[in-house]
This record gives structure tokens, sequence and C-alpha cells, in this order.
């Protein structure tokens, strides 16, 4: 039943991420790539497990901690960059 | 208890996460969404370190995890901190494949650690396990070999030989075999080398699949890496049986692809053909072109642009590598106070990455009310007095319209030819990313500059200033 309830869930929010996305202007193609990269990084939570939750498996610690800075680069410099980009969108209004 | 509440912050992030891209979507509330966003994942973060699984651990572990995550937000920082804007494809693709091998990594550790006897199903187990571990391989060679293709590393060129798609699909049969063998193995140590081959042959094949994908394809092949990283988490999300992984990584997966259809749909190619194809290998013959192509100086371009009362800019890949971005906003600065009207003409697919040029223009503080998009700009070409093409070929080449010979015959252009002068920046005579040759250079009402970009555009400011 647990498998099938999050089969469930993976099949909504593929539905969901197509309908939140069918209509994105391109002026926010690459911050919406690069927003969505970061997100990506939420692997970040399997890494924080696989790295403490090993204990006595010294491999799987290394592999989890690997895992774990790889995936705060991903989430932190995407975070970053894709808010510096929307930084520099700017109206006329705005001004320089 | 501690279970049920840290499922509820957990729902509670994913909701988050689920309104930042909402957000993310519209210009007014994207940067707010970005930070809902990012608000989200720190949430998902918090509730994890209290997980039993982290129940055991001593002050050498959470010594180790928080090192971990400082050590990677410390160069992520450095990273989003230090990047040229125009190297900005370079960087997302870069991103894009930590976080695939960090699902790998994710998957691969939890297998050595649970593999023996999984809290659930161990077919279902082992076949999230390996999707994340194929999945997250993939993606991060790909995105590597992309990075070095856009950062000029390796050549930008696609490669191609002889029995490729052959290679290629044995390596990927090789990738199934492994995986189905690693899935319906009892034995532990034999499902381990099934695994370990599902991780040097996912490796493989990254780097196989991107190989014969040209520069100019890169926007595709970035959306659906970027699409793949987020399937790679969801299947990490499996493994763990996390729910946040899952919806999160859908969702990043969902508009991954998204984007890949747009960028293919602006090309009027289908996916196949982006990825199999080795389009721009080889130099296609192309129709012939009949004129010759005439050049003009700066000084001569400089008094048509004077005259002129209507201009729009349509840059391409060009003006990024010639950095050209802020010398064309001075441009177009100068030529709105003298009255004229100016837009910048932007196709889907101009640069390297869906939206590269919004960026770069934006970078330069182009207001976005003049970007236009391909399909508002060309019903009024017509009244255009100068269109300026800055390093774009391909999708101003009006063969896409009128060739049906052509390679690119069906794909959606700007229409620069309609202009009644336009101006091509180019550095050479050479042909395009397609290998084709563009007729809109040899048109009647088309002038060449050639020269690096930015200096001719610098030069045209000068003439502007002085008078």
């Amino acid at each position: 039943m647990e498998i099938i309830l999050l089969l469930f869930i993976f099949t909504l929010a593929a539905f969901l991420g197509f309908e939140l996305i069918a209509k994105v202007p391109s002026q926010l193609h690459t911050p919406l790539m690069s927003g969505s990269n970061a997100i990506s990084g939420i692997t970040i939570v399997g890494a924080i497990i696989a790295t403490g939750g090993t204990t006595n498996d010294t491999l799987a610690t290394v592999l989890g901690f690997a895992a774990l800075v790889l995936a705060s680069i991903n989430v932190v410099g995407g975070y970053l960059v894709t808010n510096r980009m929307l930084g520099m969108f700017k109206t006329k209004k705005e001004g320089k | 208890m501690r279970e049920i509440l840290i499922n509820i912050t957990y729902i509670l992030s994913a909701c988050l996460f689920i309104f930042g891209i909402k957000m993310l979507g519209k210009a007014e509330t994207a940067k707010k969404g970005n930070l809902i966003s990012s608000a989200s994942m720190l949430i998902a973060v918090v509730a994890t370190l209290f997980d039993r699984q982290l129940l055991n651990c001593d002050f050498a572990m959470w010594v180790l995890i928080f090192g971990g995550i400082l050590a990677g937000s410390a160069i992520g920082w450095a990273m989003a901190k230090y990047v040229k804007m125009t190297s900005m494809p370079e960087m997302v693709a870069l991103l894009n494949g930590f976080g695939g091998l960090a699902s790998l990594l994710v998957g691969w550790a939890d297998f050595q650690f649970n593999g023996a006897n999984p809290a659930v199903n161990p077919y279902f187990y082992k076949t999230a396990t390996i999707l994340a571990i194929l999945i997250g391989g993939i993606t991060f060679t790909g995105s590597i070999y992309a990075w070095g293709k856009l950062s000029g590393k390796i050549s930008g060129k696609a490669k191609t030989f002889s029995g490729q798609k052959t290679v290629n699909a044995a390596i990927a049969a090789l990738c199934l075999v492994s995986s189905v063998a690693f899935v319906l193995c009892g034995n532990y140590g034999a499902a381990y080398a099934c695994m370990i081959a599902g991780v040097v042959l996912s490796l493989a094949l990254g780097f196989a699949a991107v190989m014969p994908i040209g520069g100019g394809d890169m926007p595709v092949v970035i959306s659906l890496l970027n699409s793949f990283s987020g399937l790679a988490a969801s299947a990490a999300g499996f493994v763990i049986q996390n729910n946040v992984l899952i919806v999160a990584g859908c969702l990043v997966g969902a508009s991954g692809v998204i984007l890949s259809v747009i960028m293919c749909k602006a090309m009027n190619r289908t996916l196949y053909n982006v990825l199999f194809s080795g389009f721009g290998a080889t130099t296609a013959k192309g129709g012939e072109v009949k004129g010759e192509m005439k050049a003009i100086s700066t000084d001569d371009a400089y008094y048509v642009l004077e005259a002129a009362q209507n201009v729009v800019f349509i840059p391409g890949y060009g003006m990024a590598v010639a950095q050209a971005q802020h010398a064309v906003k001075e441009l177009a600065t100068i030529l709105e106070e003298k009255g004229a009207e100016v837009r910048f003409a932007i196709h889907p697919v101009a640069g390297r990455m869906p939206g590269h040029m919004n960026v770069l223009l934006a970078e330069a503080d182009v207001p976005y009310e003049q970007l236009c998009e391909m399909q508002d700009v060309n019903p009024i070409m017509e009244n255009v007095d100068v269109a300026i093409v800055i390093g774009a070929n391909d999708v101003v080449n009006p063969a896409a319209a009128q060739d049906k010979s052509s390679p690119i015959y069906g794909m959606p252009i700007i229409e620069a030819y309609k202009a009644k002068t336009v101006f091509c920046l180019k550095r050479g005579q050479g042909a395009g990313f397609s290998g084709l040759v563009n007729s809109l250079f040899f048109a009647e009402n088309t002038r060449m500059i050639y020269g690096d970009a930015k200096g001719t555009i610098t030069d045209l400011v000068s003439k502007f200033k002085q008078s």
C-alpha cells in the first residue's frame, strides 16, 4: 500500500508541475530553469540521512557526505544565482 | 509523534515549493517565488535534521553533516557570486550535474547501508535505487560534457563518428541489462556488482548521448538535463521513502520537460531529431544563393541609423560571446533619446539556454518592455527602418520560411529580411551553427558590418556622441 501511495503522489505532482509551468513567458525561462534546478537539490534531504544515518558503515557515510556537499552546492548556488538574475529584471518605472 | 511532525513539516515544505514555482512563472512575483522556494528548502532540511535515523548520531557525525552543508554552501555561494552573466548556461549545466551526481550517491549510499534488508518490497526498492543511479549518472556526465561545450573547453560542434548510434544503443542496452539483473538478483553481493556496473554505464551513457549534439541545440539539452536532475531526486525520494523529495523532484522533472518541448517547437524539430540526428556536424550544402554580401563601414551605418525612426535589435549567441550587451544598451539609449522607437526581438532559442538573451539584456539594464517575442515583432517588421542583427544567424535565415529543401525549413524565424535596411554584425563570412549559408546576408537590403560586435557598436556609439 505504501508503495502505491508514493506512486500516487508522484503522478499527481507530475500533473501539477505541467499545469504550473505551461504558460511561463520566455522572459523568465532562464530564472525558471535555474530556480527549479535549485529545487532539484532537494536530494540534500536524502544526502543528510545518508551521511548521518549510516553509522558503522564508512563507505556509505563517505558517499553520503559527497552527496551532501554536491547537493548543497546545487541548492545554494542555484538559489543565489536565480536571485541575482531576477534582481536584474527591471521595468522602466523602477528606473536604473 | 516525531514522525508525524516531521511529515507535516514536509507537507508544508512541498506546498511552499508549489507556490514558489507558481510565482516564479510571473515577472512581478518571480523574485518572491524564488525566496519562498528557498525558504521551503530550508524548512525541509531542518525537519530532516530531526529524523529518527539521525538519533544515533554522535558529535563527529553532526560535525560531518554541518561541515558538508557549510562547505557546499560556501562553494555554491562563491560560484553564484562570481559567475559572469554571459557564463550562465555553463553555470546552470554544472549545478545540474552536481544535483544529478548527488542523487546517484544517495541511491548508492542507501543501497550500501540498507540494501541487504530494505524496509519495503525489495523489487520496488531496487527499481527506485537503480533509477536514481542511472538518471543521476546520465545527468552528471551529460551536464559536465554540456558544460565543457558551453564554456569552450571542448569544441561546441556536434561530434559524430560512424557507428555512433550503434555504440550508444549498446551502452543503453547494457544499462538496461545490468539494471534488470540488479533488481532480480537475490544475492546482495551480485546485486552490488550489477549496481556498480550501472553506475559506470550510466556515466558513459551521459557522455555518449550529449556528444553528437551541437552547441546551438544546447537550450534543449540543458532543459532536458534539468528535468532529469529532478527525476533523479524523485527516484531518490522513492529509495528513502520521502514525500518531499518525490514531489519537489517531480515538479522539476515536469518543468524541464515543458521547457524542452517549448525549445523544440521554437526550432520546428522533434526532440528525437535534436537528440539523435547529429545536427550541424556536417556542413549542409543548402540552397543556391544569388547576389553577394555587401559590406558597409560604421561611418555609413551611422548615417543610416541617424535617420532611422524605428530600430529593432536582434541579438544572438554572438552578442554573448562578444559580451556586447552593455554597448548595445548604450546605443539603444542614444537612439531612443533621438526619438527613435527601439525594440529587441528575441527568438526563443537565441543563445545557449532558454531565455539566455533576456538575462544578458536585463543585466545591461534594458527594460523588459523593450524585449519583444518573435510573434509580436514579426507583424511590425515591415515598418522597421533598421534591423540590427548581432551575432544571430539561423534564427533570421529566410531559408527557414522560403526554401523547402533547407534542413531548417519550417523553423519559425524573426523576419528581419522584411525590414527596410538590415545590418548584420558578424566576425567573418562563415556559416552559422547549422552550417547553412544564410540568404539574409546576400539580400538586397542587407549590409554586413564585419568585426567584433562590441567594437562595432562602441564605434557607432562614439560617432553619435561626437555629433
